[in-house]
């Protein structure tokens, strides 16, 4: 299988995916021969049932906003380009910036924060209401823990983030709440050569 | 502590109880024992002759005496089940004991208190100079103790993280356990060269065999403290596969080396030797143990008609593995441990539910009543027995073990780190050197030791005083340290709630994307064994054998166990989050005045997230040793996919959408869990189809969102859940007079009312098929939350969603009657 899969790929789209997302060669074919694993159907894309089917995934709080996260607007499958270029989201940030090409490689740290708050914020409109943080509360909790509970924690999550008074915390508003926490090792895998 | 200080009267009385029954269970024994002598202190008068024969039953009266005893009493016959039973009591009495409080064993792990509870009972027959019972003899450890443990560990074994870890794992079990033997050994040697300390008599072998004994890592106290100072998944998966592979590690060491103690010149063919036979051994292990465990499973295969003694065969196998390993002397842990992973999963298909349960339950009693007795006992017998005392070998070893080990692990840590996925920080290695704690293990070689060993008395002293030291010592301070370490890194108390509640979504988001990527396993193998596993294996192991996705095996799993459980236990509103009200909250998001928060308020805040958010992957699960596996976390994420269905559905009928988007993603919030997608998933599968179309529907909702007040519309579909049969036709017949309903429901007035009907989204009329898909939708969330008061409903809804093919004659009808519905109330 893992034979099989490379030849799939062609050398032309390696470089190309190394160049968008920065991943080494050998990363690249491992995480084709992820790909083509988790892809049942065997043509060339995943959709959301492929992830479904991974069982650490299903038992995840926060699996589907994760799963979600893969497909962009509007479509349900998703090719090995969209797929590494949601991976690359976490790569570890290199301390010097050679790859001065791309404007922002994707693994920087404010694309990593915005990852974050795209999970939260469904409908894109570039801010998280009480109700997308109530949500992914919930789902982040235990039982224990009353709608009331949860309702003062959003309410103070808000009030800790929001600057502008408008009720809902806006990108800005994210990144700044969020600046002394250690985000380039939080959401960065080391990815196996 | 803050123990001492919270101690209420109440417990203490319990407590006190408790000792005092302790200490007449003692006596009861130890009078018990005074008259197992032949002695005439019990005989009753009428029945003189009848002591001198003890085997024989007290059936008849003798001749002699004219009369018919009234009572007698045969004590001999019953003496040595009878002593066993209250040994057992006592030492359980004494769990019970410690569990009235709970705190306390947050401080000290139980070891340590059955520990103190042997020394106590020890002290007492010691005084009343009585033997201990000889339990802790070779063959009863080692034959009827050890496999019970060994069994609790093997069968519980989270088994995909420790394939993942294998080789780190094993790296420090046989390594690390080599290391340290040879180690100390060579130390203490060194030792005994000094005149001084005088004990210059013990040879290389002789330190080199004590010296595997003492380095038998017994990790379950340090365990116990992992899961709560939030050591990873990795360390404790190390810690825990050491613990189980070490034992067989050290039995080989200790046969190895026992022998060549008994021999007068070591020759390096010997060594050689050795080394070679620590293969055959570990190798002959794994084979008999998959051999049995497939035995095991193979016969589960047929055991349908006999119920009742399916988790016989568990035992039975796992034990017979056990012996005939024992039998040749190879490693009869490992073979135990293989045949308890082999044999768990295809079991587990082929019992029934309650065998299942039987099994596990019965596994984990015996575990944890040989442990406990283990550790009574070396209380008791470390007063009971001759010990020998010299200053300098003891502390040395002391000195030694830690030393040692510590180096070990930095060291070895240093070699693996490179090969590992995730390497492992300073605090995880410090977390496993000071983790390793001596235990029973141990104690029961050292105590086998052969009596040519001259100083045989000096190395139980020293094991004894090593085993207490890092018990009490280590076990107790191990939380506090670690929890400084950790605070250390991250300054509670200057946490926003932001950066809590963001920081663990990220940490969430990490590992799903860790386990997407595959990134522990070496998936290439494991894919090929699940094939493997797939078409050759499960085929004639399992009875009934379809092929499932995982997912749905579990997802059934915890169905059926919901169900039986979600009838008498207060699970809280899962389903309901944000609530209705919450969500009408929304809207006067700018009325409501800004609520003051209090220090107090964001420091209850803070402990009320710490205690209850989810933490990262499944390590709850098999943290806490003398628990079974919890799955209620699983549960609840499953059970709340459904209900975020719903959510997100009622949830896109008033939302404000500004971009066409949202209904695309928010149909995603939560996706059913897994299942056979052929069938069970028309509402993906339609939604593939009409992509487009779903743009178009979240330009209506808004609609909707004017009005004070989600239309709602009663759907029977709770009659539905009952008759899984007639699906199609039974749920396209509501549709039709609901509208209507929806007219009189609407209104502010209605809103407690109509949260136990459905919920329509409004339907747009040109779009007809779309609202059927979220008619469709709706039924199938509905028909949970309309039986919103009554629990089971949500187990129909998986097996309700499967009849449900799209035909295109029903959507038809569907649409038009429904879309006549919002037509005619003129919203538009």
């Amino acid at each position: 299988m893992g034979s099989r899969a490379s030849t799939l790929l062609r050398e032309e789209e390696i470089e190309e995916i190394k160049k968008e997302t920065g991943f080494s060669h050998s990363q690249i074919t491992r995480l084709y021969s992820r790909f083509t694993s988790l892809d049942k159907g065997e043509n060339g894309t995943l959709s959301r049932e492929d992830f479904q089917r991974i069982p650490e995934l299903a038992i995840n709080p926060l699996g589907d906003r994760i799963i979600n996260a893969f497909f962009p607007e509007a479509e349900d499958q998703v090719n090995f380009r969209g797929f590494m270029r949601t991976l690359a989201h976490f790569r570890p940030i290199e301390d010097n910036s050679k790859n001065v090409a791309v404007s922002e490689p994707l693994n920087s740290r404010t694309n990593k924060l915005l990852f974050a708050f795209r999970l939260y914020d469904l409908d894109r409109d570039d801010k998280i209401s009480r109700d997308e943080l109530l949500q992914v509360l919930r789902m982040m909790v235990g039982v224990n823990i009353s709608d009331e509970q949860l309702g003062s924690i959003a309410d103070r999550t808000i009030q800790e983030a929001d600057t502008n008074g408008d009720n809902s915390i806006s990108f800005s508003e994210f990144i700044k709440v969020l600046e002394k926490v250690d985000v380039e090792q939080k959401m960065s895998i080391r990815f196996l050569h | 502590m803050g123990a001492s200080v919270l101690f209420e009267a109440g417990t203490e009385r319990g407590a006190f109880y408790m000792l005092l029954l302790l200490v007449l269970c003692c006596f009861g024994g130890k009078c018990e024992l005074q008259e197992s002598k032949p002695s005439a202190q019990t005989d009753f008068p009428g029945v003189e002759p009848f002591h001198n024969d003890f085997d024989e039953p007290q059936a008849f009266p003798d001749e002699e005496r004219a009369h018919l005893p009234m009572f007698t009493m045969d004590y001999p016959r019953i003496q040595l089940p009878f002593e066993f039973t209250l040994w057992v009591l006592l030492a359980s009495f004494a769990k019970i004991g410690f569990h009235i409080y709970n705190k306390i064993t947050i401080w000290i792990p139980e070891s340590c208190l059955l520990i103190s509870i042997g020394l106590i009972v020890g002290a007492i027959m010691h005084s009343v100079k009585e033997e201990p019972p000889a339990v802790l003899n070779s063959n009863v450890f080692f034959l009827y103790m050890l496999p019970l443990i060994v069994l609790d560990n093997g069968y519980f074994m989270p088994t995909r993280p420790f394939f993942e870890n294998a080789g780190t794992v094993l790296w420090y079990a046989v390594v690390g356990t080599v290391w340290n033997s040879v180690g100390i050994g060579i130390s203490l040697f060194a030792i005994c060269q000094f005149e001084v300390f005088g004990v210059q008599d013990i040879n290389l072998q002789e330190n080199l065999l004590f010296a595997s004994i003492i380095s038998t890592v017994d990790p379950v106290a340090a365990l116990n403290v992992f899961d709560d100072i939030g050591v990873n998944e990795q360390t404790y998966i190390i810690i825990f596969g050491e613990g189980l592979f070490n034992d067989a590690v050290t039995v080989v060491l200790y046969n190895m080396f026992t022998f060549l103690a008994a021999m007068p010149v070591v020759e390096s063919t010997d060594v050689i030797l050795g080394t070679a036979r620590f293969f055959v051994v570990a190798a002959g292990g794994v084979l008999f143990g998959l051999l049995f465990g497939f035995v095991a499973a193979f016969t589960t295969r047929f055991t349908h008609n006999v119920r009742q003694i399916e988790p016989l065969f568990v035992f039975m196998y796992s034990y017979l593995a056990y012996l005939v390993a024992e039998c040749f002397a190879i490693s009869s842990v490992m073979a135990l441990i293989t045949c308890a992973i082999t044999m768990k999963h295809y079991v587990e298909e082929n019992v029934s539910q309650r065998s299942c349960t039987t099994i596990r339950h019965v596994v984990k009693m015996l575990a944890t009543i040989s442990e406990t007795l283990i550790f009574f006992f070396l209380g008791v017998v470390t007063i009971t027995t001759e010990h020998e005392w010299n200053w300098a070998y003891i502390l040395f070893t002391l000195l030694f073990t830690f030393i040692w080990r510590g180096i070990g692990i930095l060291v070895l840590t240093q070699i693996i780190n490179p090969f590992r996925t995730i390497p492992l920080n300073f605090k995880d290695q410090f977390g496993l050197a000071y983790g390793g704690l001596r235990g029973a293990i141990c104690f029961a070689l050292v105590f086998t030791l052969p009596d040519t060993i001259n100083r045989k008395n000096l190395f139980v002293t020293a094991s004894v005083a090593v085993i207490i030291f890092t018990v009490f010592i280590q076990g107790i301070s191990i939380r506090p340290i670690v929890e400084y370490m950790n605070i250390r890194k991250t300054n509670k108390d200057t946490n926003t709630i932001n950066m809590e509640v963001h920081t663990r979504m990220m940490e969430h988001v990490l590992s799903g994307i860790e386990d997407l990527c595959g990134q522990w396993s070496h998936y290439y193998w494991k894919d090929k064994f699940k094939k493997f596993n797939d078409r050759v294996l499960r085929r004639i192991l399992i009875r009934d054998n379809k092929a499932e996705s995982s997912i749905l095996s579990l997802y059934k799993k915890l169905e059926l166990q919901n169900a039986i459980g979600l009838l008498d236990s207060p699970l809280g509103d899962l389903s309901a989050a944000p609530s209705i009200v919450s969500l009408q909250d929304e809207r006067n998001d700018a009325s409501r005045p800004k609520k003051k928060f209090l220090a107090a308020d964001v420091r209850k805040m803070h402990n009320i997230l710490a205690k209850n958010m989810y933490k990262i992957r499944q390590t709850m699960s098999y943290t806490n040793k003398y628990n079974l596996p919890d799955e209620s976390r699983t549960r609840e994420i499953l059970i709340r996919r459904h209900a975020s269905i719903r959510r997100s559905l009622r949830a896109e009928s008033f939302r404000e959408l500004p971009s066409q988007n949202l209904p695309r993603s928010q149909k995603y919030y939560s996706l059913q869990p897994g299942g056979n997608l052929e069938t069970a998933f028309p509402l993906r599968r339609r939604n593939h189809g009409g992509s487009e179309d779903m743009d178009h529907l979240s330009a209506l909702t808004p609609r909707s969102s004017s009005h004070s007040l989600v239309p709602m519309r009663r759907l029977n579909t709770i009659n539905e859940t009952g008759n899984a049969g007639e699906q199609p036709a039974a749920s396209s017949q509501p549709h039709s007079p609901p509208p209507v309903d929806a007219l009189d429901m609407r209104g502010p007035g209605s809103l407690e009312g109509s949260i136990f009907r459905g919920r329509k989204a409004p339907v747009p009329a040109p779009k007809r098929h779309l609202s059927d898909r979220i008619d469709r939708e709706e039924d199938l969330v509905d028909s949970e939350r309309a039986g919103e008061a009554v629990r089971p409903p949500l187990l129909p809804p998986p097996r309700d969603w499967e009849p449900e093919n799209p035909e295109p004659r029903e959507n038809e009808t569907l649409l038009r009657d429904s879309s006549q519905g919002p037509r005619g109330s003129g919203r538009s």
